[in-house]
């Protein structure tokens, strides 16, 4: 038996190959439980999310396997298998062991870290659980990675850091503001960046939201998704001196809050800090206003440069998670090495049993006087004798050692027991 | 007995600086705990050294230097617990345990003799005005520590630097609310410490005020955290000017507690 992953990412296929192999909606079940259906399958997992699609599966012959699966995909998305041959990658064993763990710890996300594919996977899983299409060993694979993710997450800083500007926006007023529930936030125009980092706000806590926008209608649009309230634009530096945080993503030609009007904002609010997020290019508000004490502005160049260091730091993180997995599948691999003697254990156990009953029932029969009790001691004794003899080689195939296939082969012929004998 | 708890609460101080140094640089949440559990110890055996001294000497051990800069090292990690426990900001402890450490190695290069009390101190004012000023004076160390936190996180803020101590810093809000807590608390102690001191001097000098320089500059520390707290309340003056003031008011409170002893002829100058 061995481990399979097929699939494509956004590393080796491009949107409309993706889109194509995606198992959406209902035809995730169909999926499923038409790929255990496949000859030489006999387990299987099915991921499909808009970055990748993958197969983890149990097979023991990997090339029939392979072939099946691919004319099962182009049968059941009604492709030619040249279209998406080219994107597919197959890892088998350790390589494959290795896979499913990276992608659960979110190091082969387009985002390293992002948090969304563990939960994708635990679905996938839980899905395949209910449907009975995995068995021991894809169970196993799917808790290791899980708990494997779990311990990235714990033992590395991989997910700590802010790689989009709405969630750096968060991160940073977080550094400004003790908490961020209960501060007044003011969106000014409404672009889609900033429209997003309104929501992460407003996620977060943040209340109290007032949208400007030179259309009035639009501005209450918007506000109304926040439970907010609209001021016309022309309002707008009366109700600065409330506002906690600022994000402008107005188009205007030129500067629509300069430093002297700030100054004045500061000291209406009592110079209580403010965090202003100026997303618009050019810019619309004076860079200047930075210098004014407890006025916090940052500009689009410079949230880019937090997310840049970020990356950095994610990748620096991204290196001592690797160490984490590399030592899981290591653990992983050995379990599923250690399947192979349990076999050969399990026929050890059963010749020597045969072997004890057989002369303790010739010794009934030629002693039959001796008497129930003291028959019952002999036959203890035959036991312990027997356990006693077939414990140091039960221990020793147990063992993870390099020639535990030798050692196998060693105790078969030693103990005269028939290769055949693989059953559960 | 005494000498030996003392030197086992400057070894525990001196490690706790030492973690905290490497904190600064690659902290973790076990570094955090290791930390608070080393001050734990040192802070138990400090109390310990303190105890057996009052035993001995039959009076609050404040009078030498020794026992002053020991007992004031003491009332800053009292603080320090107090702040751990309400805030959790794991890398308070690098900016504040040092100033501890610091002084407990100054009493533990001072001496040490046990000399019995002048006259002139021998009044229950002893532990009730020296109680006050103590606290007081911790109370500003603790936000000095954390004014130089508030200026190096607005640093990073105002120069869009994320690298560094960024991450580990807490949020300037929070930073400028407990420096201005520590504030309001040490003023009123201060102020608490100086009227003790007055009353204590009419009953044993025979008059409140005699303008020696202990009084001049306690008057001046005192002036110093009025104007932080005023401009604050009347201007809104915040964080970066609370902070650095609060720096400033720390070392004239140093140089209040200890300067004026060693510079100035004082008649607070008992050792």
């Amino acid at each position: 038996m061995k481990v399979l992953v097929l699939g494509l990412n956004h590393k080796t296929a491009d949107v409309e190959t993706r889109e194509r192999l995606a198992f959406n909606g209902t035809k995730l079940e169909e999926g499923v439980l038409g790929l255990h259906k496949v000859e030489g399958i006999e387990e299987v997992a099915l991921l499909s999310t808009c970055n990748r699609v993958e197969i983890y599966a149990c097979v023991s012959h990997v090339r029939d396997a392979v072939e099946n699966i691919k004319n099962f995909l182009a049968s059941f998305h009604d492709i030619t298998k040249e279209d998406f041959e080219k994107s597919l990658y197959t890892l088998t064993g350790t390589d494959a062991v290795r896979h499913v763990l990276r992608v659960a710890s979110s190091l082969d996300s387009m985002v390293v870290g992002e948090p969304q594919i563990l939960g994708q996977l635990k679905d996938v899983f839980d899905f395949a659980l209910n449907k009975k299409t995995t068995g021991m060993l894809l169970n196993r694979l799917m808790k290791k990675a899980i708990s494997t993710a779990k311990r990235v997450r714990t033992e590395t800083k991989i997910a700590e850091n802010a790689v989009s500007i709405s969630f750096a926006a968060v991160e940073l007023a977080r550094k400004i503001f003790a908490d961020l529930s209960g501060k007044s936030f003011m969106l000014l125009g409404a672009g889609e960046m900033a429209e997003l980092a309104a929501r992460h706000l407003f996620n977060n806590g943040v209340k109290e939201v007032t949208v400007v926008n030179r259309t009035y209608e639009r501005g209450c649009e918007l506000a109304s998704e926040f439970n907010g309230r609209a001021v016309r634009f022309e309002d707008f530096l009366h109700e600065l001196a409330q506002m906690d945080i600022i994000i402008c993503s107005t188009c205007a030609p030129s500067y629509i809050l300069v430093k002297e009007q700030m100054n004045n904002v500061m000291k209406e609010r009592k110079h209580r800090p403010v965090f202003i997020i100026d997303i618009s290019v050019p810019r619309n508000i004076d860079p200047e206003i930075n210098k004014i004490a407890n006025a916090y502005l940052y500009d689009v160049d410079d949230l880019k440069e937090v997310i840049d260091f970020n990356i950095l730091e994610r990748k620096r993180e991204a290196e001592k998670a690797q160490h984490i997995i590399d030592e899981e599948v290591d653990k992983f691999i050995r379990w599923m090495s250690s399947l192979d003697s349990v076999p050969t254990i399990v026929a050890l156990r059963r010749r020597a049993e045969e072997i004890k009953n057989e002369e303790v029932e010739k010794f009934r029969v030629r002693f039959s006087d001796l008497g129930e009790e003291r028959l019952k001691a002999v036959e203890c004794l035959a036991s312990s004798i027997v356990n006693k003899l077939i414990h140091p080689p039960t221990s020793a195939l147990k063992e993870d050692a390099e020639d535990r296939d030798e050692l196998i082969a060693m105790v078969k012929k030693l103990y005269g027991i028939n290769g055949n004998n693989h059953e559960e | 007995m005494e000498t030996v708890l003392f030197e086992l609460a400057l070894t525990c101080y001196f490690t706790v600086t030492i973690i905290g140094i490497i904190e600064l640089f690659k902290g973790s949440k076990d570094l955090s705990l290791l930390m608070l559990v080393v001050t734990c110890a040192g802070f138990l055996t400090h109390s310990a050294s303190i105890v057996y001294r009052y035993a001995s000497a039959g009076y609050l051990p404040v009078t030498s230097m020794h026992e002053a800069a020991s007992f004031f090292a003491w009332c800053i990690v009292l603080i320090f617990f107090f702040l751990a426990y309400r805030y959790k900001i794991g890398i308070m402890g690098s900016f504040i345990l040092p100033i501890v450490f610091i002084l407990m190695l100054l009493s533990s290069m001072l001496p040490r003799v046990i000399r019995p009390l002048e006259p002139v101190l021998r009044s229950y004012w002893l532990g009730i005005h020296t109680f006050f000023a103590f606290l007081a004076g911790a109370a500003f160390a603790v936000a000095c520590g954390i004014g130089i936190m508030y200026l190096l996180q607005e640093h990073y803020l105002k120069s869009k630097n994320t690298h560094g101590l960024f991450k580990k810093l807490p949020s300037i809000q929070v930073l400028d609310e407990i420096n201005y807590k520590l504030i309001t608390l040490g003023f009123p102690l201060l102020t608490l410490a100086i009227i003790s001191g007055a009353f204590w001097a009419e009953s044993a000098w025979g008059s409140y005020w005699r303008w020696d320089p202990k009084e001049v500059w306690s008057l001046i520390t005192w002036f110093i955290y009025a104007l932080i707290l005023h401009i604050r309340l009347t201007a809104g003056w915040r964080g970066k000017n609370a902070a650095f003031l609060s720096i400033i008011g720390f070392l004239i409170v140093l140089f209040t507690f200890f300067g004026v002893n060693l510079l100035l002829k004082s008649l607070h100058s008992f050792s």
